[in-house]
């Protein structure tokens, strides 16, 4: 930034400086600072160090080993150990990896896609309602269940809809085809803790939505869906696309869920990862665990790459 | 007009209407299973649940655990974030980078690495100092290791939370009224922001104890036992008990936030009617 060379009295340059500063514009311009925020200047940068410092060993090492333990033979393997190999990355897309990892980009696709539909209308509904409590009882439940990961969760599902639970038993459900322990099954409680998620992600650009938007599309002669369909949704498009992603992200990572319910016939790639890091595979092949955790950080990179540019678009409006 | 509103209405109702219904029969069928019996009705799954072997031990971990991971997390983040708002606004986007990150990362993967990393360990490091390092990171009583991956996972989850605080409050006028009164820096962060940042506070600690009481992924590839695992362990003996300390542990930290949000709307009524 700017350095401010020539010192002047106090009070004149908290008047100054106040000007822009309280309008929240960034100040640029060479004007005249106090002392102490001059020195600020020059030593704030310290405060991030820590946090920079522990996440380049937290993160990066980790990364760091993803990467390269993907590309060389793991350490146990009885020859060349340690030496470069593609063997890795190409078994980790090949036979029943591939289809572990297309069975969960379907499986979070699928479930992102319902949850933004069906969380939007539950917010909307939920932010409108007279009742203040409710608003609250709802935006904390959900910060609860999307917050406290799929363990708890799998188990209630296991109690109300598996082979034993509740319902099964109530309504017979196991003799009409129903099972948990498949792709609809694992839909159902996956949106559980999707569809919190999209009420709160999608809860602050709701409430950016002004009301004199509705009320011009009403003097307008628009109907309530004209509005949404040329005036709320296009504005909201970024978010419920971030929200998307975050959804996607969020089915995608999800083990505990899935792991949980033990019997679950559906392949996915973050359990073939913990089945691999806990010994279940070929001796030699301990490196495998690793290249199919790089798959997977690139389909994510690749879903939050559609989205961050679009977020700038979104924060013009909703500001 | 009357027509619309009512018509609005219908909708309303029937939304909120579905969408209670999918989440509240999954809990009350839990706690109907949890408290289903051959002969009638029985308690035995919360009775029990005290002496049940390990419950304690691996709540207190969890506990610790929770507390650890919150005060690092936020002793990390807290001053990165006004540092960058008063004075380095250049390093903002390294920040949002740095806090955005882990989204990207799963925890299955986050876990890879670190077990990747924790293997250099034994595998090149045996003499030198570092090795150390490595066996008191991964010390059974306290696995730092989990608070160092619990930190990157609650990451994103707290800046959200501290931004938008920080957002409602105008740090650099704050500081600088608060400099032109000779008050000192740390005078300034600790009794002017800090306060103001309340609220955010609270709601990112709670929301990163919410997600460390959970966590399952690593801790259970790592082969440690706090309460999320000793849960999932408990499931394959005592199916009901598993699912009673599910739902229990569910109410009660939605109460604590509920708790929370009532508190901070309690306080900003009283500094709105003084003011």
């Amino acid at each position: 930034m700017t350095t401010a060379p020539t010192p002047v009295p106090a009070p004149a340059a908290a008047d100054l400086s106040g000007g822009p500063v309280a309008a929240g514009a960034a100040t640029t311009a060479p004007t005249p600072e106090p002392a102490g925020r001059r020195l600020l200047r020059g030593k704030s940068w310290l405060a991030t160090v820590p946090l920079l410092l522990f996440f380049l060993i937290g993160f990066g090492l980790p990364a760091v080993a993803i990467v390269t333990g993907a590309f060389t033979v793991s350490s146990d393997a009885e020859t060349g150990a340690g030496s470069f190999t593609t063997a890795n990355v190409t078994d980790s897309v090949q036979g029943a990896y591939w289809t572990a990892l297309l069975s969960s980009i379907k499986l979070s696709a699928l479930t992102a896609l319902i949850g933004t539909a069906v969380g939007v209308p539950i917010a909307q509904a939920v932010l409108t309602s007279r009742f203040r409590m409710l608003r609250e009882a709802v935006l904390t439940a959900s910060g609860v269940l999307a917050n406290f990961g799929g363990l708890p969760l799998a188990f209630a599902f296991v109690a109300t809809l598996g082979n034993a639970g509740e319902l099964t038993k109530m309504f017979h459900l196991t003799d009409h085809g129903w099972s948990l322990y498949s792709f609809t099954g694992l839909t159902v409680a996956y949106l559980y803790f999707l569809v919190p998620l999209m009420v709160l992600t999608i809860t602050p650009a709701l409430e950016g939505l002004r009301v004199q938007w509705r009320e011009a599309a009403q003097n307008n002669r628009a109907t309530g869906l004209q509005y949404w369909r040329h005036v709320a949704l296009p504005i909201l498009f970024p978010s419920l696309l971030g929200g998307f992603v975050l959804l996607f992200g969020s089915a995608f990572a999800a083990y505990a869920t899935a792991a949980a319910m033990v019997g679950a016939t559906v392949p996915l790639i973050s359990r073939q990862i913990a089945d691999a890091l806990s010994g279940n595979v070929l001796v030699g092949q301990g490196n495998l665990a690793l290249a199919l955790s790089l798959d997977m950080i690139i389909v994510a990179v690749l879903v939050m790459a559609v989205y961050l540019p679009l977020q700038r678009r979104s924060a013009r409006w909703l500001s | 007009m009357a027509q619309l509103i009512s018509r609005l209405r219908v909708w309303r109702g029937a939304v909120l209407l579905l969408a209670g219904l999918y989440f509240l029969i999954p809990m009350a069928a839990s706690v109907w299973f949890s408290i289903d019996d051959v002969n009638g009705i029985s308690f035995d799954a919360y009775t029990g649940l005290l002496s049940a072997p390990g419950f304690t031990d691996s709540l207190v971990l969890t506990l610790e655990l929770a507390v650890v991971t919150v005060v690092v997390l936020l002793l990390l983040l807290v001053p990165a974030m006004i540092a960058v708002r008063l004075g380095s606004p250049k390093l903002r986007p390294v920040l949002e980078v740095v806090c955005t990150l882990p989204l990207v990362v799963p925890p299955v993967a986050l876990t890879a690495g670190l077990i990747g990393v924790l293997r250099w360990g034994p595998d090149y490091l045996m003499d030198t100092p570092f090795f150390q390092t490595f066996v008191f990171v991964q010390q059974p009583q306290f696995p730092l290791v989990l608070v160092i991956a619990y930190v990157l996972m609650a990451l994103p989850l707290a800046y959200r939370a501290l931004d938008s605080g920080l957002r409602a409050v105008d740090v650099r006028t704050l500081v600088e009224a608060a400099r032109n009164c000779g008050a000192s820096w740390p005078r300034a962060v600790f009794s002017v922001i800090l306060p103001n940042l309340r609220g955010a506070l609270l709601n990112a600690s709670f929301l990163t104890l919410a997600l460390v009481l959970g966590e399952f992924t690593t801790a259970s590839i790592l082969g440690y036992q706090p309460f999320a695992v000793w849960i999932y362990s408990v499931g394959n003996s005592q199916g009901q008990m598993s699912v009673a300390v599910s739902v229990l542990s569910l109410l009660i930290t939605w109460v604590l936030l509920l708790l929370l949000a009532a508190a901070g709307r309690e306080r900003r009524h009283k500094t709105a009617t003084a003011s």
